[in-house]
């Protein structure tokens, strides 16, 4: 391990004080010591119900949660914190704009267009929206390596297309999909753009404001932050006119035994008591790659891909999806291995104390499109290291062997 | 490398006996484990009340195929009530409630006990055996 990577390690107290190799960042990241020292600083000094109480704590809870929502605003250039939604993951973001957008504009034959690499997230919502409107789900596909095309996309979309969700970054390819010219694609025949940033926020520079997307969902627990707090960014105008998500507390100006009137955005979306301890540990997540620098971690990742991808080419019967170029993969390399069930796969991982994905990764219609039944996935955080790539690719090559293949 | 995939596992799912079509089959029921994608399709012939023959299909983990196979060399020439049994008590193999005398009885089969200790697998470890017992009982 290089000086280098043991002082990234040291931030993370799972990584330096258990024997894991961990290589399920896709799934989750693990936590920097400041982010978990924070959670517990604002239960210890402030906790009280934000937004409520008028007294001193309460006062700096409800600041520390709206100056959570300005970093998150600044961190993917939104104009204005009001944009920003707090969620407890991209997939309550998703939802929230199925039910409520999409449940307000999408009449009988109108049409949702979705890519086939979605996550179920992005997906189910979409599809039990059209079930209930009448409408039509459509599907546009990528090559195999996970490319879309635009042209073929333009085609795919007409005037009854009311909205189209694709993902900035699949969860099973790593390939960012550079969403901007889909998103003027979109609005040019009139439909809003809704992007699942949940793999594209952690590892690649977001902005919405140059994208032009009306919707962006993302979670904190994939970049740093606790489980439970997640964002959903949405145009202003947009958030204005959309009918509240869920309602009760704190999301209302005034309620009457007849007749209420709802908050503006973002407080009409945030009924009940937030996750406030989440929003702290969002805000220092943020703040720790701040500190970092988020062009360091993506310049480490992508000096891991390279590793690893060379690592992998090398060893007979393993495939990975996707590109051929490291760069392209973020970090996320997902593969099979001639003859061995990924299951299998993972669970001798395991037995190294390798901490790898099997399955179809919540993305099964992709896996039935690209013909494969399953498949493994190893993902590559910022605090990873050459000798946990070096582990993984050893266990990899012995894998045959130990399923009783002579090769 | 030291692991569960002992070579007993390994051969019977790299080269099962049983993972073939059953042209003839008189009863037939497809098992699927949702979890992970594990799916088995189970078919017997059984004449006067006994298993003459058996055979599976499908795609799954070592764990589930193998565990199916091993199933199939022990249940095939067993009476259909003896073959329910004996799945009675693999499924208490697997919650780690069987005695040492009940082990032997599953034969090769008795090799998948320790996953009673990995619970993340018993799901494909069952996937055959849950697939027989709903198939017998469904034929009665």
């Amino acid at each position: 391990m290089t000086r280098e990577e043991e002082r990234i390690r040291a931030d993370f107290p799972l990584l330096s004080k258990n024997n894991v190799i961990y290589l399920d960042n896709t799934a989750t990241s693990q936590k920097p010591k400041k982010v978990i020292d924070d959670v517990a600083e604002f239960y210890r000094t402030l906790n009280s119900n934000p937004m409520r109480g008028l007294y001193d704590i309460s006062v700096r809870a409800t600041e520390r949660v709206e100056e959570a929502r300005e970093k998150a605003a600044s961190f993917i250039n939104a104009k204005n914190s009001s944009e920003i939604v707090f969620t407890r993951n991209a997939t309550e973001g998703l939802n929230l704009v199925a039910y409520t957008y999409g449940e307000e504009k999408l009449s009988e034959g109108d049409e949702v267009m979705i890519s086939i690499s979605e996550h179920h997230s992005n997906l189910l919502p979409w599809r039990l929206l059209c079930e209930r409107k009448k409408a039509v789900l459509k599907y546009f596909e990528c090559d195999e390596t996970g490319v879309f095309s635009l042209e073929e996309f333009k085609h795919a979309l007409s005037a009854k297309t009311k909205i189209v969700a694709m993902s900035a970054m699949s969860n099973v390819f790593g390939r960012e999909n550079v969403i901007t010219p889909f998103v003027k694609a979109a609005h040019e025949c009139g439909a809003v753009f809704v992007a699942d940033g949940a793999q594209s926020v952690p590892h690649v520079r977001t902005d919405v404001s140059e994208s032009g997307v009306d919707f962006l969902a993302f979670s904190g627990h994939k970049m740093f932050a606790p489980m439970g707090i997640g964002v959903l960014y949405g145009k202003k105008e947009l958030l204005e006119e959309m009918p509240p998500f869920l309602s009760g507390g704190e999301m209302i100006e005034y309620v009457h035994r007849d007749s209420e009137r709802f908050s503006a955005p973002p407080y009409k979306f945030e009924a009940g008591t937030m996750n406030a301890g989440g929003a702290a540990g969002l805000l220092s997540a943020l703040q720790y790659i701040d500190s970092v620098g988020f062009e360091n971690i993506m310049k480490r990742e992508e000096e891991l891909s390279e590793y690893m991808l060379s690592g992998l080419v090398k060893i007979p019967h393993v495939k990975v999806l996707g590109s051929d170029e490291a760069r392209e993969h973020h970090g996320i390399f997902t593969f099979t291995v001639d003859g061995v069930h990924p299951h299998d796969i993972s669970e001798i991982m395991s037995s190294k104390n390798i901490c790898i994905r099997a399955g179809h990764h919540c993305a099964q219609p992709l896996h039935e499109f690209l013909g494969v039944r399953s498949t493994a996935r190893a993902s590559l955080g910022y605090y990873n290291t050459k000798d946990d790539i070096d582990a993984f690719l050893k266990t990899l090559s012995e894998i045959r062997g130990v399923m009783g293949f002579m090769d | 490398m030291n692991t569960f995939y002992n070579e007993i596992l390994t051969e019977h799912n790299v080269h099962p006996t049983h993972k073939h079509e059953l042209s003839d089959a008189d009863i037939t029921l497809e098992g699927v484990n949702p979890s992970c994608g594990d799916d088995i399709i189970l078919s017997f012939k059984v004449s006067d009340g006994v298993i003459t023959d058996g055979a599976f299909s499908g795609d799954g983990c070592a764990i589930s195929q193998a565990s199916c196979d091993m199933m199939l060399d022990l249940v095939i020439g067993k009476k259909v009530d003896e073959a329910k049994r004996l799945s009675e008590i693999f499924l208490r193999m697997i919650k780690g409630e069987v005695t040492d005398e009940e082990k032997e009885e599953l034969e090769e089969a008795g090799i998948l006990s320790d996953i009673s200790h990995m619970p993340a697998r018993v799901k494909c470890a069952v996937l055959g055996w849950h697939t027989m017992e709903e198939m017998l009982s469904e034929n009665e």
